[in-house]
């Protein structure tokens, strides 16, 4: 049985229905993450899981217990709001200790656990301070100390590391997962940075208008998208418009409008003569020198569009004799700038016969 | 530019001394030994000893002390609650009918509640009536100072204390009650301060037994002003400057003060 089941549920605002009968279940001691721009409905998701919100219609399941009808203190999810919420009025202590006080917990008990919460956060000599005394990276760590102090089913996540500046988030992905591992608590976490999702979870649900478009671990869901949205979401993606020529399980040959045949990965459900799209993403794709040797299935010739150097890498945009673009990392391996292609260049762009996929939605 | 600055500046000295010349020489002639408000003869106490000595207004001053506490109790508890109810329910009729009494003149609510309490309730007029008169027009005050803190507040502070465990009651005791407690504190302050010089509502709801303080200054300055008026005023100057001065410091932390929002914090 699963820890947590979201069974068909909606919940529509008015006219707009902000979740569409969406079903998800997450495993007991798991990083699950609900992903998707704004708006997608993942908010409104995990306020009906923690009881803020309840669906018009469908179940939300907790170890088998539908939740509908208890009361958001009265659940065994505790939550990590994107604001902190970290009681002003109290010090980082009392805000640890205010779930174990409302749970009943002896004053002893409570003593103990919350010294060992703010050990486990590594802010052991913080607990007299109030919450405006710290700074954005530990008001996030009391905030996690506090929502995993009583020992949730589930720890809910709100955009936890929103407000961070970027190298302070890298840091604290990498706590969360330590303090997730430690504790064994299950999370669902949710976030509109799809990075952060594809660092952090075991597996992500991709949502998008109220529906889940796809539920997969993280480098599934990069790797294999089901459709344009995932794909296009997650990472960056070249696409081209393509039919499918020939089908086999183990590979499609595609005509790319203008362009010629292309090789890519099999598909369950792809037959010939379906329409849609190649995708292809950059760091698959292979730059050269036009004079270089093809060794690669696919190959073709363009000239480079554009190109933006960013240190570790530089992204070039080639367009292609069809006129379409493509875009290649080159890895900035050599010192200075040996390998390098201006704009204008004639270049060679090649991938391997497995790399690209074919979408037809 | 300096020219401007000379404007600007006996512009400003001439307000406030339009504003606190008037009250500066009331203060100084309670201390005046005369009987007169015409010339400074001399300092003297002894108009307060007066005052003191003085049974019907000490009765007043205590009947208005009673009528100031009673209301503002009563102002406080309900404004906070009507403040939390306009927070969170968000009707629009709501508000209006909390804030109406605040801009309604008062000749107006007098009357209304003298009708109401004679032909209504069939009450005699007495303190009751003016605790209830009281009460009526400061609802306003302190909902509309507690609705303030309230929308300066994230929403979530509230959430979370339900998330991890916390009742609505439970809540409201460990976490909404302290947080808006300074704008409940300003609000109960400024209760008083507008209960304890009212005149004209109380006029219309008093009995004819008990003397209220404001009434009864008037009464005596029907007859002359005495300096002994100067010193019941100047009294009164002093308590509600004292009223003012900390509801407008806790008014003040608590829209800004330590009870803050993270500033790093940006909605998307």
């Amino acid at each position: 049985m699963s820890l947590l089941e979201i069974r068909n549920v909606t919940r529509r605002f008015g006219d707009y229905t902000a979740v569409d009968n969406v079903s998800i279940s997450v495993e007991t001691g798991e990083f699950f993450t609900l992903l998707g721009p704004s708006g997608c409905g993942k908010t409104t998701l995990l306020r009906m899981i923690a009881g803020f919100d309840l669906p018009d219609s469908g179940q939300i399941l907790l170890d088998g217990k539908d939740m509908v009808g208890t009361p958001p203190e009265k659940r065994p999810v505790h939550t990590v709001f994107q604001t902190y919420a970290l009681f002003p009025h109290m010090t980082v202590a009392d805000n640890i200790a205010f779930p174990l006080k409302m749970a009943g917990k002896t004053p002893q008990d409570i003593k103990n656990r919350v010294g060992e919460a703010l050990d486990s956060v590594r802010l052991p000599e913080f607990g007299n301070r109030f919450p405006h005394e710290l700074s954005g990276g530990q008001k996030q760590r009391v905030a996690f100390a506090r929502g995993l102090v009583n020992r949730p089913r589930l720890l809910l996540l709100d955009e936890p590391l929103g407000a961070l500046d970027a190298k302070l988030r890298e840091e604290m992905q990498i706590e969360l997962i330590n303090l997730q591992k430690e504790v064994g608590v299950t999370f669902v976490f949710v976030t509109h940075a799809q990075n952060e999702a594809l660092a952090l979870s075991h597996r992500i649900a991709v949502m998008n208008h109220g529906n889940v478009e796809q539920i997969d671990e993280p480098s599934k869901i990069y790797g294999f998208p089901r459709n344009r949205f995932v794909a296009d979401f997650i990472g960056k993606i070249s696409m081209m418009n393509a039919q499918v020529v020939e089908a086999t399980p183990s590979h499609l040959k595609l005509n790319v409008g203008e362009l010629g045949e292309v090789i890519t990965a099999g598909r369950e459900g792809i037959k010939a003569g379906d329409d849609g799209m190649m995708a292809i993403r950059p760091e698959q794709v292979r730059i050269s020198h036009p004079s270089e040797e093809p060794r690669l299935k696919n190959h073709f010739v363009g000239k480079v569009h554009d190109f933006l150097y960013i240190g570790d890498v530089t992204t070039y945009i080639v367009e292609l004799s069809n006129g379409a673009y493509i875009e290649a990392l080159l890895p900035n391996s050599s010192p200075g700038r040996a390998t390098f292609f201006e704009v204008g260049d004639e270049v060679g762009v090649s991938w391997r016969h497995d790399a690209g996929i074919f979408l037809n939605d | 530019m300096r020219r401007g600055n000379i404007w600007l500046w006996s512009m400003a000295v001439l307000i406030y001394a339009f504003l606190y010349i008037p009250l500066a020489i009331v203060v100084l002639y309670s201390f005046n030994d005369s009987r007169l408000n015409a010339e400074w003869v001399g300092f003297t106490l002894s108009w307060y000893q007066a005052l003191f000595n003085n049974t019907e207004m000490l009765t007043a001053a205590r009947n208005s002390l009673i009528i100031a506490f009673s209301a503002s109790l009563g102002a406080t508890v309900l404004g906070t609650m009507a403040g939390l109810a306009i927070h969170r329910y968000k009707l629009k009729v709501l508000p209006i009918l909390v804030f109406t009494p605040v801009a309604m003149p008062e000749i107006l609510l007098g009357v209304s509640l003298l009708l109401f309490f004679l032909q209504v309730l069939n009450l005699t007029l007495g303190m009751v009536s003016i605790i209830i008169a009281h009460t009526t027009f400061c609802i306003g005050f302190v909902a509309i100072i507690v609705r303030a803190r309230l929308q300066g507040m994230d929403e979530s502070l509230f959430e979370a204390a339900r998330d991890l465990g916390a009742s609505r009651w439970q809540t409201f005791r460990l976490v909404t009650l302290p947080l808006i407690m300074p704008a409940v504190v300003a609000g109960a302050l400024m209760s008083f301060t507008l209960s304890i010089d009212d005149f004209v509502i109380t006029f219309f709801t008093k009995g004819v037994g008990e003397p209220i303080l404001p009434i009864q200054i008037y009464t005596m300055i029907k007859v002359a002003v005495t300096p002994e008026v100067n010193a019941i005023s100047t009294l009164l100057m002093l308590l509600t400057l004292v009223m003012i001065i900390i509801a407008a410091r806790l008014e003040s932390r608590a829209s800004s003060g330590r009870v803050k929002m993270p500033r790093e914090i940006v909605k998307q």
